[in-house]
């Protein structure tokens, strides 16, 4: 059984319908890939399993998230708050702006611990010192004493992960953990979390817009596109047989170094504001294959080879997506 | 927070320095006034009423032939202790109306606001007397207005601080973490939010001095024969043209302390560098 089963989730904030019936599942010891521009609804979609929608404003519509039998929907807060951070945690964006200025760093991560671990302080800043040093922070005891300031990017983003190992979580759910870092330890903070997830054994949902970081890290990836799931699948089929358009496009947009110059190209248009989402499939006005009934039809997300699709096009023409492919 | 190496460079500028020395002799003279008094405050000898400063009497004698100093010295004792324990409790509270209101927002906002500012639109002289009239004169009730008189200002100026912290990143990752709203908002809040505040405490506290010397003087803090420096330069008024130090001295102590806390808070705050967050509340 999955760990963590998101079936049909729709959220809105005000009048705004950011995400539209969003279905996918993580099972135990899987890394699951979230993949799509920005405003696809990624992050609020992680808020939403954090049970975090009302900070921003945001409520769930319809849907259910549980999570190991557990109706997070439903969850009285008190109940909730003892899970944040126990069992699920979240890895921030940002790890300039995640830690607390004015808090040694050690103590920060401590807390964690004695909060839902009931540990001493001396315990707790044991076990803190041991994650720093998995996560190969040098001098992990001196670090510890410092102040956020003190310490760089890469360092920052390494407590921030540490602070959501703390407490030995079942499930991590990473938000663009490198986005904010300078690209040469970008690869490197991926490979070590990924090295302890696997090591640990814990699910991971790792949101990114990244198709490389996915290649490199995930066995599962979601597709998002404009609040709605594109296609869903296996990471080899996803690469292998693409089944959506945007999928395809995605893809294409990963650099590669025989690639001749000049030849590196986005996907044209512009991602659609949630204030003015196309009619039908919401990437008809951007995709090369969009038929007719693309614009009026809203596709459903259909089982696709081994995966799942929402598109039209691949449903209606088998043939001519291989050929793509 | 004030580091050591702030703190240094505000003894080491000349108004941070002699200011810092002032306000540590007065407040040696209310935390030890018993020692350091060379007569008790409330002997009186009506023989000795209203004599000229002399090597017996440094500062002269009132109208009940009582020694000055001594008055003048256990007078720092009242003044500074009204006026710090009003402003703690006025801080305290400020803080945790400002704080509160800010992180729940809503309702309770509107009304903690409406509340604050209703307060604000008075003088704090006014509203001290106010409530003097109706909790009745003395000591305690002279904390409690003072106290009452700036929670406005402590309310608005932890209020504006919240609201800008909390929308920071590391509150909602602590939440993530799993976190409660009583840790988030003293663990990490309310110390982000805390050195404007300190500093706006420490100059209002200059102002609660001649507050309480002004009720003082109305007769509505200290009773007989307690002795604070408002009082004094009420009784002094009667004598002023026979014994005019009955009212200079008094006059002089609260002029000087008052002074000496405004520039140090002056220095406080050049170092910080945090004038525009107390001019924004």
């Amino acid at each position: 059984m999955a760990l963590l089963s998101v079936t049909d989730l729709s959220v809105s904030i005000g009048r705004l319908k950011p995400l539209d019936g969003i279905s996918f599942d993580i099972g135990k010891g899987e890394i699951v890939g979230m993949v799509g521009e920005s405003g696809s609804g990624k992050s609020l979609t992680a808020m939403s399993v954090m049970g975090l929608l009302p900070l921003i404003g945001g409520k769930m519509t319809s849907g259910s998230i549980r999570f190991d039998g557990i109706d997070l929907a439903t969850l009285p807060e008190p109940r909730y708050r003892a899970l944040r951070g126990r069992r699920i945690a979240l890895i921030s964006q940002n790890p300039m702006t995640s830690l607390d200025p004015i808090i040694r760093i050690g103590a920060q991560i401590d807390q964690v611990g004695i909060l839902h671990l009931g540990l001493s302080d001396a315990a707790a800043k044991a076990r803190s010192i041991d994650i720093m040093r998995q996560l190969r922070i040098p001098e992990a005891a001196t670090v510890h004493g410092n102040y956020p300031h003190q310490l760089s990017g890469g360092m920052k983003q390494r407590v921030v992960i540490a602070m959501a190992l703390a407490a030995d979580p079942e499930l991590m759910i990473a938000d663009e953990p490198t986005t904010a870092l300078d690209v040469t330890i970008q690869a490197q903070i991926i490979q070590i979390v990924v090295d302890l997830v696997r090591e640990r054994g814990l699910s991971l949902m790792l949101i990114t817009h990244d198709m490389g970081v996915v290649a490199q890290a995930c066995d599962k990836v979601v597709v998002l596109y404009a609040g709605r799931v594109a296609e869903r699948n296996g990471i080899d089929a996803i690469f292998g047989e693409p089944q959506h358009p945007y999928t395809r496009e995605l893809i294409r947009c990963i650099p590669r170094h025989d690639q001749l110059r000049g030849s590196l190209t986005g996907i044209p248009g512009a991602v659609p504001s949630v204030m003015d989402y196309p009619s039908g499939c919401r990437f008809h006005p951007r995709c090369a294959d969009a038929l007719d009934i693309c614009a009026g039809a809203i596709p459903a997300l259909e089982q696709k080879a081994a995966g799942f699709a929402a598109c039209h096009a691949a449903i209606n023409a088998a043939g001519k997506v291989s050929a793509h492919g | 927070m004030v580091k050591s190496s702030s703190l240094r460079t505000i003894l080491l500028s000349p108004r941070g320095g002699i200011s810092a020395i002032v306000l540590l002799v007065v407040m040696i003279c209310a935390v030890f006034a018993p020692l350091i008094a060379p007569y008790a405050y409330d002997i009186q000898s009506l023989r000795d009423a209203n004599l000229n400063p002399s090597w017996k009497n440094w500062m002269g004698t009132d109208e009940f032939g009582r020694d000055l100093l001594s008055r003048m010295i256990y007078g720092a004792r009242t003044s500074l202790s009204v006026a710090l324990t009003a402003i703690s409790i006025s801080v305290a509270i400020g803080m945790s109306l400002g704080a509160t209101a800010a992180y729940f927002g809503g309702a309770f906002d509107r009304l903690v606001t409406a509340a604050v500012d209703l307060t604000w639109s008075f003088p704090e002289i006014l509203i001290a007397l106010i409530l003097i009239a109706i909790i009745g004169p003395g000591l305690n009730s002279t904390m409690i207005a003072i106290s009452i008189a700036y929670l406005a200002q402590f309310t608005r100026l932890t209020r504006v601080q919240i609201m800008a912290l909390k929308s920071e990143t590391y509150v909602e990752a602590t939440r993530s973490l799993g976190a409660g709203h009583a840790h988030i908002i003293f663990r990490h809040l309310l110390p982000n939010a805390l050195t404007p505040v300190i500093v706006a405490g420490m100059l209002a506290t200059g102002d609660a001095i001649i507050l309480e010397a002004t009720l003082g003087f109305f007769g509505l803090g200290a009773q007989p024969p307690t002795p604070s420096w408002g009082a004094m330069m009420s009784s002094g008024t009667a004598q002023i043209f026979i014994a005019p130090w009955i009212i200079i001295f008094p006059g002089l102590a609260i002029a000087i302390t008052v002074i000496a806390i405004n520039l140090f808070g002056d220095a406080v705050i050049d170092v910080l560098d945090i004038r525009r967050q107390l001019r924004d509340s």
